[in-house]
């Protein structure tokens, strides 16, 4: 079979099982969009920004497991999708990009929307390639999905000179199987010494802490970790990024960690003497000031990949592997081992959880004639059976839903934690929604936020995706207003939103629904009259209290027990600082 | 502390510039850095001289692994090692007393005068930097026109060695 550059470009995207492509045209890609029009296989979404083309490859990823793939055009439309491949290179998503380069015989003389895309994007791509001969491209590709979706995931970037497209070249196609890299062989299994090490270290803890990430979810390894927590009894918290690994509901969860996690959870990891760190990267918005984390604890850490190991915190027992992989061979060794878990030690340090715990540090105001934002997403977790995918922008809004909607589930909670892009929500919600066309999907979002991507709307119309938008309207860049009034004597230098559209009528200038909500008590019935809606986008604009905070908040470069509290949390009592 | 780091990575366009690209994005020391192709020609061998805590050093080491292009990668300053770096300086050499004098200082030096004017010597040195250094110091009394440094490149001694 002799085929064009483009036509192999295609046909090697149908030979990765490639379901969508989001693209946008332009003469750098025309050939490769010419041979689109006549297929059905790989089906193209047009989207009405490059930037929104990446977020929405990137949610179908983070949905799927599988890499998400971009079509755009050179120029500005590479630059245009920076955004969205830095947003997916920093919580390591799969995606494989193809942008289209002027014609190799004029790169490097300012050509016409010539950028160079791969320096651009070189700091921001698992890795880049340059296709400069048609007989490479198959082969490239081949690479690019390979290093896209094996080890620690992340973009890889495809830039296409236009000539190598040419529909007057035709060369035989094959496409490999197969690819090995020399330079390329991640770790997946974990070395056995350590493996063993780390399970006698568990079995001897009196105070563990389970602190798992994104690795979870990432690497598939959710039911290992459940069956793992589940046969120790140890508690376990999760990074943003990990949520719905481990079920949200389960009565050994004790909420995420870091800036806005639980008072328990914080409490947990600062006390602990044992702390097994699963697919996480010991971020700055977790760790809190480095030289008082985890104090007494000698940690194990999980990670597939070496340089998330000890790159912050110093760790005592480093193992590279993939979660799964790892985790079943613990399961084994946990399972064959005649010692078990400290009991007795253990019934004590739960105790000491359940004190912190009955603070219920999750407490807000249930009796405002205001819209509360907390009770807005529990709400919505109830309409939805807590089964919905909920992607979100960035934001207090954002917290709230990862602190209220309750993820039992893994790949469900999808939002940009690295970059915290804003303007991710709506096109993510896209991917997901074509993903799984009949699952409920929630964009939960600000008023600053959602006016980054809104364009988007238009894209939903003409693929018909029901999305339902719940917009936290607090006419403020809430986020930004919340550190004004803690860090900057509540000086709001720009951080409120004036001129706001009317996003009912936006919305239905867009072809779809929207539904204001003003009052606390109109609440459930039009969130569930929106939901009813199956087959239709609907936007809730819904007018919340402005100067609700995120709680519990720890301060940046503070350490895990000190967090300032939610005005509705229990006062703290004299017996607690005992406990701890 | 100063590393001197050693890594065959694809002969690949591009390939320099994400090494360089790392360092600076990640605010690491750079020394020195020299490339070439190997007797392999789809591999070159740089090698970088760095410097920084333990700390630092292992994520030099750890994110330069992680890059795609690198096939291997070895620090030299871990066990025995031989360094050598080759400098080409250019010095006033007019008088018969500058002369002299310039080219005693390269005997002592083992160097190599590889170019003559009527007013200048080129000579060629090769050795580890802190020679290289010395040779500049005992200089001093002289006019030097231009010196070019090929930065440092390095092998392990004895058995160990960098290869596929
Ligand atoms: C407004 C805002 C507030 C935030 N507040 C918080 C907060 O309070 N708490 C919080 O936790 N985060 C918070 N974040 C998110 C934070 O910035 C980081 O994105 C997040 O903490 C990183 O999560 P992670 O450690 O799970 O790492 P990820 O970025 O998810 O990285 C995954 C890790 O797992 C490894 N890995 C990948 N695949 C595998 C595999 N198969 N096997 C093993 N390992 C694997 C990777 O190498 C990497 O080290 C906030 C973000 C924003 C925008
Ligand atoms: C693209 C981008 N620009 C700026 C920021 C900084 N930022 C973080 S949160 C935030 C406010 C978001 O406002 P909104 O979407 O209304 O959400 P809220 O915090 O009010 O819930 C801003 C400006 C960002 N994260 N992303
Ligand atoms: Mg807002």
């Amino acid at each position: 079979m002799e085929l064009s550059g483009a036509e192999i470009l295609v046909q090697c995207l149908k030979d990765e099982g490639v379901e969508y492509l989001f693209g946008y045209p332009g003469g750098a890609v025309l050939h490769i969009y010419d041979a689109l029009y006549n297929q059905e296989d790989v089906k193209h979404i047009l989207v009405r920004h490059e930037q929104a083309a990446t977020h929405a490859a990137d949610g179908y990823a983070r949905a799927t497991g599988k890499p998400g793939v971009v079509l755009v055009t050179s120029g500005p439309g590479a630059t245009n999708a920076v955004t969205g491949i830095a947003t997916a290179y920093m919580d390591s998503i799969p995606m494989v990009v193809i942008t289209g380069q002027v014609s190799t015989a004029v790169i490097g003389s300012d050509a016409f929307q010539e950028v160079d895309a791969v320096g651009i994007t070189r700091p921001c791509v698992k890795h880049n390639f340059l296709v400069k001969d048609i007989n490479d491209l198959a082969e490239t590709v081949k690479k690019a999905f390979y290093v896209a979706s094996t080890g620690r995931p992340g973009p890889v970037v495809v830039d296409v000179p236009k000539d190598i497209t040419d529909p007057s070249i035709k060369i035989p196609y094959h496409y490999p199987d197969k690819v090995a890299m020399r330079s390329y062989q991640p770790t997946v299994k974990g070395h056995s010494g350590q493996i063993k090490r780390a399970v006698d270290l568990m079995l001897s803890a009196k105070k563990p802490m389970v602190y798992t990430g994104g690795g979870v979810v990432l690497g598939k390894g959710s039911d290992e970790l459940r069956k793992f927590v589940r046969h120790l009894g140890f508690p376990i918290t999760s990074t943003l990024m990990g949520l719905g690994a481990y079920p949200a509901t389960d009565k050994q969860f004790l909420g995420m960690l870091g800036m806005h996690g639980t008072y328990e959870a914080n409490m947990a990891m600062h006390d602990c003497d044992v702390l097994i760190a699963i697919g996480a990267r010991f971020d700055d918005r977790v760790t809190g000031k480095i030289a008082e984390f985890c104090p007494h604890a000698q940690i194990v850490h999980i990670d597939i990949d070496p340089s998330s190991i000890s790159k912050t915190i110093t760790v005592d027992i480093p193992i590279v592997g993939s979660v799964p992989d790892v985790l079943q061979e613990m399961n084994h060794l946990l399972a064959n081992s005649s010692k078990k878990p400290q009991k007795k030690a253990l019934e004590e340090w739960w105790k000491i959880i359940d004190g912190w715990r009955s603070k219920l540090c999750m407490s807000y105001d249930r009796n405002s004639d205001k819209i509360k934002p907390q009770s807005v997403i529990e709400m919505v977790h109830e309409i939805t059976n807590g089964n919905a995918y909920v992607t979100s922008d960035v934001g207090q809004h954002q917290m709230w839903a990862a602190q209220y909607y309750g993820f039992d589930e893994p790949n469900r909670w999808i939002n940009s934690g690295g970059l915290g892009t804003m303007g991710f929500g709506l096109p993510a919600a896209m991917g997901v929604q074509l993903a799984y066309p009949e699952d409920t999907v929630v964009c939960v979002t600000g008023e600053g936020s959602i006016q980054m991507c809104i364009q988007e709307l238009s894209t939903c119309l003409q693929y018909g995706l029901p999305i339902k938008i719940v917009a936290l309207n607090n006419r403020y860049l809430g986020m930004v207003r919340q550190w004004q009034e803690f860090f900057y004597e509540n000086r709001y230098s720009h951080s409120y939103m004036e001129s706001l559209p009317d996003f009912v009528k936006l919305t239905e200038s867009y072809g779809h629904v929207g539904i204001r909500i003003e009052k606390p008590e109109d609440l459930r019935a039009e969130l569930e009259r929106g939901f009813a809606m199956k087959d239709r986008l609907v936007f809730f604009d819904i007018v919340t209290d402005q100067t609700e905070n995120v709680y519990p908040m720890i301060a940046q470069g503070k350490a895990h027990n000190d967090m300032h509290m939610s005005p509705y949390s229990a006062p703290a009592q004299d017996s607690e600082r005992e406990l701890s | 502390m100063r590393h001197i780091i050693s890594i065959l990575i694809e002969n690949e366009a591009g390939a320099l510039s994400r090494v360089a690209g790392l360092f600076s994005a990640r605010a690491y020391n750079i020394e020195s850095l020299t490339v070439a192709p190997t007797e392999d020609p789809s591999l070159s061998r740089m090698t970088i001289v760095t410097n920084g805590t333990d700390r630092i050093i292992e994520q030099i080491v750890k994110q330069l692994n992680k890059l795609i292009d690198v096939v291997k990668l070895m620090d030299l300053t871990e066990g025995p090692h031989i360094e050598r770096e080759m400098m080409l300086i250019k010095v006033k050499a007019a008088t018969m007393a500058q002369r002299e004098d310039v080219k005693r200082l390269c005997d002592i030096f083992r160097g190599h005068i590889i170019d003559v004017t009527s007013s200048t010597y080129t000579i060629e040195l090769t050795g580890a930097v802190s020679k290289l250094d010395s040779f500049i110091e005992a200089l001093a009394e002289h006019k030097i026109i231009e010196t070019v440094r090929s930065g440092v490149t390095g092998i392990a001694r004895g058995e160990k060695s960098l290869h596929l």
